[in-house]
């Protein structure tokens, strides 16, 4: 691979408005594009690499699949991440590697990864193939010998048609077994093309601002309060491919140095408004393991890889898990217009219908999450007709203090029955001040149906909604009295 | 030229080889072209629809002013534009290409907008104004049935005396059924390119299954001859049969906007579009009625089969003459009665869908021989075994044909014991009894399924192979690929024909200008037809060289012999390309033609009998499963699948099927929803809301055997069977699995309803326990 000729190459280090990317082990500078133009139409149409495919343009099929590789930000070396080009923008990009299927070649040479799917006969009409081979290739990278478990948790946003994925998990399970192929480390690269001022580009009159802090992130807001505001793309991205929509100023927070730091302090776990779910889940699952199922039927890998907490939090789908489960311990979040910032509780934070309590020029700074109490037993489940990358038909989240058989403390979160997650208020008064037995539950489920009146739609029809959240709740009493009852997703799948 | 006397090096035999998929590497690299891959002509435009918004209606007037008007936009295309017929429809012309003044679903293409870039096609597409009046729409098949609306006749199939062996049963069990439909979810969605080549002709790239179907029917819609059409495909991204005939439409749009703009052009679906404007598995509403004795035999039975065939034809006379061909599945019904409607819906026209009807068919069957099981208190598997078609006797079929190469019973018996089903079985009970929220299930479940198409005439394929000066070969032949290994499997049998590697033999696009007329690739027929017909195309042109080899020689044509990639002469050694090379410089023909019809079969329509099928493939498999009961989440937790393949011609590719065919099946079954709304609008029309398994959805334990040592009764090529339909119905096991696992004694015969998703579970077992 040719290595980096910075010295020659870096002739527009100034130009704020040229975004710069390494491929194939060369620097790429892009300027004047539509700052809405996704990865893949730049890889497909503008430099006709055909190898990444378009399966369905809204993150959900992983036929787009590519791999970038970012700097820490710890500092130390590189991080090797799967995400869905087909919703990434492309000044996202900007100081990053971009990593292609065509990238792994050298030479007639396959990667372990490529070479594992032909022994294995992992492809047949071979068009999904490209997105798994960089799925299972940053998973190489980071976990050459994964289980069953690993690989079904790599592959969670790949969709194949036509094997059936047995072979492909075979070929998983295999490539860490062929002789080691190492990715070439690029750290001091990287290093080079971090920007020093804020990538801005203007287009035809439409506007993309990456701002590296949080001061510049507040006045560009207070310049133009009606920006979409883009961290991970994963919703916004569908407005561009599914919705044609013109987005005139766009905010990117992927850059803000502020939105991006993780931090567990005496009290809380501070989580950056831009910090990815990739980054997040980890830090709140060890404090939260009840969360843990929930968190790996989040989304996909690459769809985790992108997507914020703080973006999932502010556009406040009433089918959003994270919510969910937030909600019931206590979460807060800053928010910040302009130069002031106050807290408000996640629990109040939605109104109506996708909207909240963000003003405008308000954007999420952080999101506090409160370190667990001992007495207090937490968990979530969620329901969807699928285990892997769907969305919640209901996602429900409990805390719950027992002191002497009798509750002290209860609290219900419900995704997928009302127009905005919230609280079963009428449930939680039906359990508190009662005995933790089977008879209060039977209370409390009767209550449900005084908290929520849900719709039918195509996840699942009003009634059987209402009727899971019941029967969830039964479930969760259930795994209170019975540690050893397991879930059906674990079921038959422990390491 | 003087040869060696010996071979080189000793070849092994490529047929029976489990070679990889011929584009592995080039999967595995990106290097392969899809046709949106291909280089784009410098005068391409690309293409959008723009789709009808409601179900049923009159179309008053269309405003295209604000399409027109988006930049890029350079050509609006109608129906008015349409220089020949304005139909896509394969067997009935009722399928247009463009609504004219009636649109009778929500996503018929009204028109096409041609423009410089994909984006701009696809913005400008959605800002038409249609004024409709709209006219009552039919949504379901039990309405159309109701008010009589058909795609075509009803049909009727009677054997022996179904009322008086129904009345005289000592037992009844009456059921109706509803099975819901499935998208392909080809993971490359439709698309064609069209060039206008010199001399007006045009060449189609069109990703099908059915390349010569879109030839005439892009010929009919553009008024030219066929042979002023020529299309090729290389590969496709996934068809399952939804490319079948539905890639003409996409062909025909292209097609006809490029006449009217004189440029090149392509239109690429995007997902949502794709799934909303064409058309998939049938959805069918079910009734039947079993009588059967003490020792769960079926004494008579009778089917209703309503179908939703959607606004148009279609596929659907042969997919529901299928499910009436498959309802008997592997058990012998001396008297039955199956009546078939084929309803009209103002829901997209469904079409093929890998299994073809015959799954529909096979799912009812079987969910009578479950109840049968449940009210007598027998394991299922007994019951099975008690109607199973007979070897010497019970062995015709309601459509009068006689099995002759059954296997079932034996596949059963081996299956049973390598699966350990009786020990399990135990253990499930046992388990259950100790569980309330957690139920386990097991069921072994059979499938007979038909080999040929049903219409005979389509049994026939062609093959085109020419032998270059260089000893290499050019393989051409009427079958697509579309990821099942067609074209490495047929590379093989030629590979033996010569007696010479495969990769000497360099794989060619399905192309209409070098083989005419060829059948679709469907009904799992590829192998079968081509490989035949390449086989015969091989061996003229062998039989050429030996012929020449003996004169040139002077030995006997019995001294000959291929071998090792060379040809053994007596006691003198020559390699292929020395013999090609001596055969060429005398003026020997070194390229041949082949062709193939499948032999024995006949078959009357009008009476539903005679011999449809050249043979029969089977296969059963053993699924075990965990449901929660509270939440009706469900896990496939073992999967043992025994499943005949003959003589297989490449047991990897083989394998694939099978498995690849499993879980599509499984998905059909318990994930794959399609949700219409009271407008006749689809809300599943992408994977966000579309879900089919993904790899954690694969059991953990998942053992999949192919029958061996049994080759095919009929003389097919190599005496393998056709693969790539009949697997995809072994998963019928998951769902009576399920089932297995939520009956007791409070819900003693399950009414559930496919897809099982979470919520038809727990419908299920709430209407079990009144709530």
């Amino acid at each position: 691979m040719v290595l980096l000729d910075l010295q020659g190459q870096l002739r527009r280090m100034s130009d704020a408005a040229v975004i710069r990317f390494i491929l194939d082990g060369e620097l790429i500078e892009v300027d004047n594009v539509d700052p809405t133009r996704t990865v893949l139409q730049y890889l497909r149409e503008d430099l006709r690499r055909m190898g990444t495919k378009e399966g369905c343009a809204e993150g959900d099929c992983g036929a787009c699949t590519v791999v970038l590789a970012e700097l820490r930000r710890d500092g130390k070396g590189v991080e090797l991440k799967a995400v869905n080009s087909c919703i990434q923008f492309l000044p996202t990009l900007d100081g990053k590697e971009l990593i292609t299927v065509e990238s792994l070649v050298n030479g007639e040479e396959l990667h372990p990864v490529q070479k594992a799917m032909v022994d294995y006969h992992a492809s047949q009409c071979g068009f999904c193939t490209p997105g798994f081979i960089m799925s299972l290739f940053a998973l190489y990278e980071t976990n050459p010998n994964p289980d069953r478990l690993d690989i079904d948790d790599a592959l969670a946003g790949n969709l194949c048609r036509c094997t059936g994925y047995r072979p492909i998990i075979t070929a998983a399970l295999e490539m860490g077994f062929l002789p080691r192929q190492t990715w070439p480390d690029r750290t001091m690269a990287l290093k080079k093309i971090q920007r020093k001022e804020s990538l801005q580009i203007e287009y035809q009159g439409r506007r993309f601002f990456a701002p590296e802090n949080c001061a510049e992130l507040a006045s560009l807001l207070q310049q133009y309060p009606g920006a979409t505001m883009l961290a991970g793309g994963t919703d916004v991205g569908l407005w561009v491919t599914k919705q044609h929509r013109e987005l005139d100023v766009v905010i990117y927070t992927g850059k803000v140095a502020e939105l991006c730091e993780l931090q567990v302090t005496a009290t809380h776990i501070d989580i950056g408004g831009a910090v990815t779910l990739s980054e997040a889940v980890p830090i709140v699952v060890e404090h939260y393991p009840g969360f843990d199922e929930l968190f790996r039927r989040f989304a996909s890998p690459p769809i985790r890889n992108a997507g914020t907490l703080g973006g999932n939090i502010a556009n406040g789908s009433p089918i959003g898990d994270s919510m969910t489960a937030f909600m019931v311990v206590g979460t807060s979040l800053v928010l910040r217009c302009g130069d002031a910032e106050r807290d408000v509780m996640l629990d109040g934070f939605y109104h109506d219908y996708m909207t909240n309590d963000l003003q405008p020029g308000e954007f999420v700074v952080r999101i506090k999450i409160p370190l667990p109490t001992e007495n207090a037993v937490v968990s979530s489940q969620k329901w969807s007709k699928r285990f892997d990358q769907d969305i919640s038909a209901v996602c429900t989240a409990y805390r719950l203090v027992v002191d002497d058989g009798t509750v002290s403390s209860f609290r219900m979160a419900c995704g997928g029955l009302a127009a905005t997650v919230s609280r079963a208020r009428n449930t939680e008064a039906a359990v508190v001040g009662q005995p933790w037995t089977e008879a209060t539950i039977e209370n409390a489920c009767q209550a449900i149906a005084a908290d929520f009146a849900p719709i039918s739609d195509m996840r699942a029809s009003a009634n059987i909604r209402l009727q899971a959240s019941q029967n969830m709740l039964r479930r969760f009493f259930a795994e209170t009295q019975d540690e050893e009852l397991e879930t059906v997703y674990m079921y038959g799948r422990q390491r | 030229m003087a040869g060696s006397a010996k071979p080189v090096r000793k070849r092994e035999p490529a047929v029976g080889a489990p070679l990889p998929h011929d584009s592995a590497r080039l999967h595995v690299t990106g290097q392969a072209s899809y046709t949106d891959d291909l280089p784009e002509p410098r005068d391409l435009l690309h293409l959008a629809v723009g789709m009808s918004t409601v179900a049923h209606a009159k179309i008053r007037n269309i405003d295209l002013a604000a399409v027109r008007a988006v930049a890029g936009v350079v050509e609006v295309c109608t129906a008015d534009d349409i220089r020949g017929m304005n139909n896509c429809g394969p067997i009935v012309a009722d399928d247009p290409i463009f609504a004219n003044d009636l649109v009778q679903y929500v996503g018929q293409p009204i028109f096409a907008v041609a423009a410089a870039s994909v984006d701009a096609a696809r913005k400008a597409a959605r800002r038409a104004r249609i004024d409709y009046h709209e006219l009552e729409a039919i949504l379901d098949p039990l309405t159309a049935v109701e008010k009589k609306s058909f795609v075509l006749p009803s049909e009727t199939l009677v054997r022996g005396d179904p009322d008086a062996a129904l009345s005289a049963a000592p037992h009844r069990a009456k059921r109706r059924l509803f099975l819901g439909g499935q998208d392909q979810f080809y993971l490359e969605g439709h698309i064609a390119m069209v060039l206008l080549q010199d001399d007006g002709c045009l060449l189609v790239y069109s990703s099908t299954q059915h390349p010569d179907e879109v030839q005439t029917l892009v010929a009919k819609a553009t008024h030219r001859s066929s042979s002023d059409v020529t299309v090729i495909c290389r590969r496709m991204g996934g068809a399952f049969g939804g490319k079948e005939s539905q890639a003409a439409l996409i062909a025909c749009i292209a097609a006809v906007t490029t006449d009217k703009t004189g440029r090149s052009c392509k239109l690429r679906l995007d997902r949502d579009d794709d799934m909303i404007m064409t058309g998939k598995r049938h959805d069918f509403v079910i009734d039947y009625d079993v009588g059967f004795d003490d020792t769960g035999m079926i004494l008579g039975i009778d089917f209703m089969f309503a179908s939703r065939c959607g606004m148009s034809a279609d596929l659907s006379g042969p997919v529901n003459d299928r499910t009436m061909f498959s309802c008997d599945n592997a058990y012998y019904l001396e008297n039955v009665r199956i009546v078939s409607h084929r309803c009209k819906t103002h829901t997209v026209s469904n079409t093929a869908f890998r299994g073809f009807g015959g799954p529909q068919g096979m799912y009812a069957i079987e969910y009578a021989i479950e109840d049968i099981a449940r009210k007598l208190g027998m394991d299922p598997l007994q019951v099975r075994r008690r109607n199973f078609y007979g070897t010497d006797d019970r062995n015709v079929t309601p459509y009068h044909q006689t099995v002759d190469d059954n296997i079932i019973a034996e596949i059963f018996d081996r299956l049973a014991v390598s699966s350990d089903y009786e020990k399990r079985r135990d253990e499930i009970l046992e388990f259950n009894s100790n569980s309330t929220i957690l139920k386990r299930g097991i069921s072994m479940t059979p499938v007979k399924f038909g080999i040929s198409f049903t219409s005979t005439l389509l049994n026939q394929a062609g093959a085109l192979v020419h032998v270059y000066k260089d000893g290499t070969v050019q393989l051409n032949h009427g079958g697509t690929e579309m990821g099942q290994g067609l074209y490495i499997k047929v590379a093989q049998v030629v590979a033996d024909e010569f007696q010479i590697d495969v990769d000497r033999i360099r794989i060619m696009a399905a192309d209409t200008s070098k083989v005419p007329n060829a059948s679709a690739t469907a009904a799992s027929s590829g192998s079968d037809m081509n490989g035949m017909a390449a086989k015969i195309a091989a061996a003229k042109i062998r039989s050429r060289l030996t012929e020449f080899a003996a004169r040139h020689f002077s030995v006997t044509e019995a001294q000959i012999e291929f071998r090792d990639n060379g040809v053994q002469i007596d006691n003198q050694y020559l390699t292929f390309q020395e013999l090609v090379q001596l055969a060429w410089a005398d003026r020997v023909s070194l390229s041949a033609t082949g062709f193939y019809k499948t032999p024995k079969i006949n078959y009357d329509r009008d009476t539903f009998s005679g011999r449809p099928f050249f043979y029969f493939a089977y296969g059963a498999a053993v699924t075990e499963v965990v449901v929660d009961t509270l939440t009706g989440e469900n896990r496939c937790l073992r999967v043992d699948i025994l499943h005949d393949c003959g003589d297989s011609l490449n047991p990897a590719m083989d394998l694939g099927q099978i498995e690849g065919g499993y879980v599509q099946g499984v998905g059909w079954l318990m994930t794959e929803e399609l949700w219409w709304n009271e407008r006749g609008e689809l809300g599943t029309h992408a994977p966000s809301t579309y879900k089919i398994p993904t790899c954690s959805d694969l059991a953990p334990d998942f053992r999949v055997e192919l029958m061996q040592s049994v080759p095919n009764a009929a003389d097919t090529i190599y005496r393998s069977k056709a693969v790539g339909e009949p697997p995809l119905m072994l998963a019928l096991s998951a769902f009576h699995a399920i089932r297995d696992a939520i009956a007791d004694d409070a819900c003693p015969l399950p009414d559930l309803h496919a897809p099982a998703t979470p919520e038809s579970i727990l419908k299920t077992i709430g209407a079990a326990s009144g709530e």
